[in-house]
Parts: C-alpha cells; structure tokens; sequence
C-alpha cells in the first residue's frame, strides 16, 4: 500500500491498536484464568518488560523500515508504537511496585539506589516520561521540530538502558538480552551509517560556484 | 480455427493436487495448532512420562515443617534445572526425555570400601523417609517440598570415608543427546559440600516426592537436598559422589565466583550482589516474606559454621 487513504490509515491504526493490547488482555486474561505459571508475579514482571523493550525497537524500526521500502506513511503508526512502549514499561514499573514489593517505599529506594540493574531500569523509565508528555501535534509546535526532534532522540540512549537493564539480571543464560541487543545494534548502527554516508556526500559535493563579480558588466547582445 | 494460446504457467510447473492439498492441509494444521497453543497458553506443560510410581511404606519425620506444602503442579512446572532448559516451564517439558533406568552412582574417592550403586540397591540401602522441608531458591523464591528419601550419611557410611576425606563432590548426568550443548554452566554440573554438612542428619538423598517417584524435572532418579542452602546447592540426576581431602570446583561458583560462593548458606542478611535476599516470595503467595537464617534450620546447623564470618564465606 502505497499511500493509503486517510480512512484506510484510520482503520490500519485502529488494528494495530487492538494488536499491541494483545500481550496485555493475555496477562489479564491469564492471572483471572490462574493460567500465568506457578509464579505469576514474575510472569506479569517478565512479559511487560520485555514488551517495553519489544515496542522500544520496533518503534526504533520505522524509520530503517520507511527508508528501504518507501512506504512513508509508515511513520504515522510510530506514535502509537512509542505510547505502547511507555505504556508496557508503566506497567512493568506498576508491577513491580505493587505486585512485586507491595509499595514497601524504603525497600524500593533502597533497589533503585543500590541494584544497578534497576537503577538503570529505573532511569530508562524516567526518560520516557518526557517523551510521552510530548507525543502530541500541540507538544511539536510548541516546541518546534527540530527541538522536538532532539529531545525524541533520548529514546536512542533509552533502547540502550532498556537492554543493559535485562542483560545484568540474568543469572547465566544470557542469549535473550544479547538478541535484544544485536537488533539494537542494527538498529542503532544503520542509522551511523546513514550519518557516515551523508557526511561523505558532503564532503564530495563540488563547493558551490561563487565567483564574485567584478567590474563593469558589458552588453554583449546587441539591442 | 481454434488457435491454442500458451498458458503464462508451464504444465510441468503447475503443483500437483496431491501436494497442493497437502499444503492446504498443513496450513490448515499449522493454524489449528496455533489455536490450540493459544488455548493452552502458559498452562501446565505436559511431559511424556509414565503414571508416577508411589513409594511405600514411608516414615514420618520429626525433622518435617507442618507449613502448607506447595501444590505438586508448582512443584513439577516451575524448575531449575539448567541442561533442560532455562525457563522455569522447560525442564517440565524437555526432561521426559532422560532415561532413569538403568542407572548407576559411583560413590569414590577417599573411602575405604567405594563401590557403585545400582538405583534401585539405593532405594533399599536406608528406610524411606517423608522429609517436609522448606526450599529457598537464590532467586529469591521459595516452597514447601514433601520430598522423599534417606540420609546421605547412610550411604557415606557404607563406603566408609577415609579420615583424610574432608570434602564431598557431586557429579551429575549429562548427555548433550537429549540435554542443552550450549555451555551456559561448566557441563556436567557439579556441587560440593564439606564432610560434616554432607553427615548432617538434615542433608538428604531425595528419591520422590508427594509420596511417588521423583518426576525428572526434580532431578530423578537421585538428587541432593541440603534445606539450609539456597537451591542451587542440590544438585538433581546424580551419577557420582566422590569424598575428597580438598574443595571441589562447583558449577555456579566457577561461573559467577562472587555472586556464588561454595557455602551458599541461606542467609537474609548477606545480599546477592544483584539483589536482596532478605525476603523471598514463597510460591503460591503475593506477598513476600522476610527470609530465615539457614532458612529456618540454624537450631540445627549454626554449630557448622562457628567462629566463621558468614559474609566473607557466604
């Protein structure tokens, strides 16, 4: 689909809506059914997490995704794939303070001060928030696009904190993490090499001609 | 004249119909599995094993917790168990496949009479006790495990330890055929406790549990149960017991030397470096609990460890 209509776009929107809300109705669905293992809490914990991490990248994918197939309208679905990230990681954040430490504040402080991994967690999470607050077309011209578009560049160093944040609290197995860390990477490192190829156009191009005038025009066409 | 267009598609191309409705059939199939996977979503993995055999006549022990026992569905589905797998679900459905019949222990080393035991001359060497004990994994869960089985000091006893025997070693089964070949652990998986904690009356060779005959995925036909350690100290599927005068190297030590060190005592007040163990979540509850010292067990085992600085030994 080349260019879809406003009302196809609508509807593409409306389903991929529903289709990010599938791992969260299966947690629902799953702690009501008693069907989330024999440790559900650790269940919920996982599955949001690594969600978070899931819609980080494949809001991470759109534009690599845009450029090599030429579908623009691509970048109209970003928004709401960067909302279900935060909205994930809200979650992962909920569980852990609920479900998991019972809002036992000076036990949490003390994890988000002195276990790395959560203060990493932790500080991704934070980072998100501005983003969030500023996903809106009032928020871009508010603050003008290339603002705007600095302060969206955060979720690079996000997607980062997110992957460290799985890789230190894996006890030994840590194939998963380096998964999520190689999409990452190629991820991260097509968008170097899109710098890297634009600097050297920039460097090859001819500088442009600016020869100055100088003296006294002279008509060479007869009147 | 009729004239005869050329088809766009060569006859010898077109897929015969015995194979395309096969692929119907497949895609039809593939569909319905992913229906069913759906439904049996995060439920009970099934493994294909054998009706559970029970183990009779079974003593009470004084040495029982009479704390509510975690369900046998948490207890069979919810695993370490690394060469199977390391999601918790994974040794439930990947350790059906190792056979527990015929097997063997080579009790060795420095013992006056070492021997090989056949498992089923092991399941006749001590009356078999019920032992209700409490488990806490170094991941900060615990349970409640009616195991099955005899004191590993009744075996030692048989192979009569030398007194330069200072140290036990416990080597486990491993077959890269049916188990992981990647090396996530120093394969075979092995663990090691000192001679006294090995003739502690509490440290057990586990045979069943809920009365019947361990499921694999506990560590069958044989496996460690030292209740005042985290876990990972009881090592499941064991082949070879070896007495020895110094340390021996144990799995998750060699891997991550400090975070696991060879006591690994259960011990709320010294922290995994990654998190806290002064809580744990037993299985079944949503709220945690603080953790006990030796996980409840000091009246019986702090005499081990006098005069020893349980941080720098943890």
């Amino acid at each position: 689909m080349q260019n879809p209509t406003a009302d196809q776009l609508g509807a593409i929107k409306a389903m991929l809506f529903l289709l990010c809300l599938i791992p969260a109705a299966q947690l629902v669905l799953g702690w009501r059914a008693d069907a989330l293992g024999a440790n559900p809490i650790e269940t919920i914990t996982h599955t949001t997490g690594a969600w978070t991490l899931r819609f980080l990248l494949i809001t991470l994918a759109i534009t690599p995704l845009r450029r090599y197939s030429g579908l623009h309208w691509l970048v109209r679905l970003r928004r709401m794939l960067g909302l279900f990230a935060f909205a994930y990681g809200m979650a992962h954040f909920a569980t852990y303070l609920w479900l998991d430490q019972y809002f036992d504040w000076s036990a949490i402080a003390r994890d988000i001060l002195k276990r790395p991994y959560i203060t990493v967690g932790f500080t991704a999470l934070v980072l998100m928030v501005p983003l969030a607050a500023t996903s809106s077309n009032f928020a871009i011209r508010r603050l003008g696009g290339r603002r705007w578009q600095a302060l969206h560049r955060s979720v690079y160093a996000i997607a980062i904190l997110g992957v460290v944040h799985y890789w230190w609290q894996v006890k030994a197995d840590i194939l998963q993490p380096l998964i999520y860390a190689l999409v990452l990477a190629a991820l991260l490192g097509v968008r170097a090499w899109w710098r890297e190829l634009e600097r050297r156009r920039q460097l090859a191009a001819p500088p442009p001609m600016q020869v100055p005038l100088k003296g006294r025009v002279i008509r060479i066409v007869p009147k | 004249m009729l004239i005869k267009r050329p088809a766009d598609i060569e006859p010898s191309e077109i897929t015969p119909r015995a194979l395309f409705e096969d692929r119907r059939r497949f895609v039809l199939k593939a569909g319905l599995g992913a229906i069913a996977g759906a439904a049996l979503w995060h439920g009970l993995p099934r493994a294909a094993q054998a009706a559970p055999v029970k183990l009779s006549p079974l003593t009470p022990s004084p040495l029982s917790t009479t704390e509510a026992q975690t369900p046998y569905k948490a207890l069979t589905t919810y695993n370490n168990f690394y060469e199977f797998g390391t999601g918790k679900e994974d040794p439930a459905l990947n350790a059906g496949k190792m056979q527990t019949r015929p097997w063997t222990v080579k009790v060795e080393g420095l013992a006056g009479k070492p021997r090989t035991f056949d498992i089923d001359d092991l399941l006749r060497l001590a009356p078999l006790e019920e032992r209700i004990y409490r488990l806490r994994c170094v991941e900060a869960w615990s349970m409640v495990v009616p195991w099955v089985g005899f004191p590993l000091a009744s075996l030692l006893k048989q192979v009569d330890p030398l007194g330069s025997a200072k140290y036990v070693e416990f080597v486990t089964h491993y077959d890269p055929q049916i188990m992981t070949r990647r090396r996530i652990l120093d394969w075979p998986y092995t663990e090691g406790l000192r001679l006294d904690e090995a003739m502690h009356p509490l440290t057990l060779l586990a045979v069943g549990l809920y009365g019947e005959v361990l499921p694999n995925q506990n560590g069958a036909p044989l496996r460690l149960v030292v209740p005042w350690k985290y876990g990972f100290k009881s090592a499941k599927a064991i082949v070879a017991i070896r007495l020895r005068e110094t340390p021996p190297a144990t799995a998750w030590n060699t891997s991550a030397p400090q975070e696991y060190g060879f006591y690994s005592n259960v011990n709320p007040e010294v922290d995994h470096p990654r998190w806290s163990q002064a809580t744990e979540r037993r299985i079944g509850d949503l709220r945690k609990r603080p953790t006990m010292m030796f996980n409840g067990y000091a009246d019986q085992v702090a005499s081990l460890y006098q005069g020893m600085d349980l941080r720098k030994d943890y």
